[in-house]
């Protein structure tokens, strides 16, 4: 189908990155079903590096390229350098998406800073606890 | 390898209807209009496959109005009836919940002109009552339009029925029976229609071509203006190539049609049994009194495009009712109005059968279909969450 890139089709074909992280440091669902979409992201973080990301994705093909990518982007990264992933990074190393699809990119880029916002929210009550 | 399940769609043209289009195209090019010899061939040919495809539906060629497709019949239809009502000051119009766009989308433009809509309830098995329709018609009711058979779920409507209350009732009675047409009878006459609508390529016809029958004495209002073809009711020059590709497609599909329907039922039927063993999957509309070739389901926990993408990678061509595959945030109209849950109505799959489908390839997209919805589901929150427990299913 001409409708997605090639590289959409690549990463919505052979997804990287999908599954859970058990015991996960930072956890962030968006979308809801009744939309069609629901992302959810969860991240391993190491001393500020984002060691691991694996997505759950419910939507259609550009939802799951844009989770895979995303998480490709991230991995390995700061989480300083996470917080700042913009959808239209995600479009871009996605070759491009069609106009009504980009939300798509939106929903990886918000599901990614909730799943950031949970990791402090966890790493500030340890904190305290500690 | 293609494995096409797409037929509510489009259909692929027969052979005959082919070869009956190509002279129109090649030699006998004139308009039907013009005077001379030339012209006059067409004209000739033109009224030999009025008068065939008339014949096919139990009217006279006179009733026949050939226009664009399934769509301009449809408007052509409301639009009269809504002009004939408001001469006469009745400006109400029944209709159903799940009629396809060419007829919910004009009914809205007449609603905007000051027309009052009502819209029937289609239950959970799509299919509406004759007493429904008894029910809802009223002093000003000037039109009831119902589809014979839904192009999503394939439901089969109780036309005749609805005709003889709205005959009764001296109410305007449309069928948009561009799902029926060369799939199943029709006899305008028997079943009381006073207009319907039917599009070629539905039946391996042509493209762009469809036709408005009109009962004999009904004023119709010209949507397209311009010249006098088609007795002044439709302008432009007839596309001939067309007429006789759909006239001869619908000769075949109305001399086989038994043994067509037959045959694509029990591919149909086996193809429901395969899909129902996937859990939590449901057959959208009911069961018996459906088209021959449809197949509608829904899978919890999945959405419907990239089940598409999936099984078109394995070489199989079908359809959704999601939001995705439409460019809307709305999911099928159609399967909202028989009670589906918005997030259930995104994970659903057409599959439409003909009689070029085999056995084979109906055991090959059973396994496809489990194998891909296994997949998607295995990388789905929703799906996590109702085998958890967290949330309940809404498919059982």
């Amino acid at each position: 189908m001409a409708l997605y890139s090639e590289k959409v089709m690549d990463h919505f074909r052979n997804p990287r990155n999908t599954g859970v992280i058990e015991n996960a440091d930072g956890v962030g669902e968006v979308g809801n079903a009744k939309c069609g979409d629901i992302m959810k992201i969860y991240l391993k973080v190491e001393e500020d590096i984002i060691v691991d990301a694996k997505f759950e994705t419910f939507g259609c093909g550009s939802a799951i390229a844009s989770s895979s990518m995303a998480t490709e982007l991230i991995k390995g990264k700061p989480v300083s350098e996470a917080l700042a992933l913009t959808n239209q990074a995600v479009v871009e190393a996605l070759d491009g998406l069609p106009p009504h699809k980009v939300h798509c990119s939106v929903l990886a880029e918000e599901a990614i800073r909730k799943a950031l916002q949970d990791y402090y929210g966890k790493r500030d009550a340890k904190d305290i606890c500690e | 390898m293609t494995i096409y399940l797409d037929n509510a769609a489009t259909t692929k043209m027969r052979k005959t209807a082919i070869a009956a289009m190509l002279p129109y195209l090649d030699t006998i090019y004139g308009n039907p209009s013009s005077l001379h010899s030339a012209g006059q061939d067409a004209a000739e040919a033109l009224l030999q496959a009025r008068q065939r495809i008339a014949g096919r539906i139990g009217a006279s060629p006179e009733e026949i109005i050939f226009t664009s497709g399934g769509s301009e019949a449809d408007n052509q239809a409301l639009i009269s009836a809504a002009r004939i009502g408001h001469k006469q000051g009745k400006r109400h119009i029944i209709s159903t919940a799940f009629e396809h766009h060419a007829v919910l989308h004009t009914l809205e433009k007449l609603a905007k002109e000051g027309f009052e809509i009502t819209l029937l309830d289609v239950h959970e098995n799509g299919i509406v009552l004759p007493q429904q329709a008894a029910d809802a018609i009223r002093e000003d009711t000037c039109l009831v339009s119902v589809m014979y058979a839904n192009n999503e779920i394939g439901t089969i409507q109780p036309i005749e029925e609805i005709g003889a209350i709205c005959r009764e009732r001296k109410v305007l009675f449309h069928t948009d029976a561009v799902q029926a047409a060369g799939h199943l009878p029709i006899d305008v006459k028997e079943q009381n229609i006073d207009m319907l609508s039917l599009s070629a390529h539905k039946f391996h016809g042509p493209k762009g071509i469809g036709v408005l029958y009109v009962k004999k004495g009904i004023p119709i209002t010209a949507v397209i203006e311009g010249g006098a073809q088609e007795r002044g009711r439709r302008a432009g020059t007839e596309n001939i190539s067309a007429i006789m590709g759909m006239a001869a497609a619908l000769d075949e599909a109305c001399t086989h049609m038994d043994d067509c329907a037959g045959r694509v039922r029990i591919l149909r039927d086996k193809l429901i049994a395969g899909l129902t063993q996937i859990p939590h999957a449901i057959l959208n509309g009911d069961a018996g009194r459906r088209l021959p070739g449809n197949v509608n389901f829904c899978f919890e926990g999945i959405e419907g495009e990239s089940l598409l993408l999936l099984l078109d990678d394995r070489g199989i061509c079908a359809s959704s009712g999601s939001a995705c595959t439409s460019g809307s945030l709305e999911p099928s109209h159609v399967l909202l109005a028989i009670g589906r849950a918005h997030d259930i109505a995104h994970g659903s799959l057409r599959l439409t059968l003909s009689e070029e489908n085999t056995e084979e390839e109906i055991g090959y997209t059973i396994q496809a279909v489990k194998e891909v919805v296994a997949y998607l589901r295995s990388i789905s929150p929703i799906w996590r969450d109702l085998v958890d427990g967290k949330k309940d299913f809404m498919i059982k």
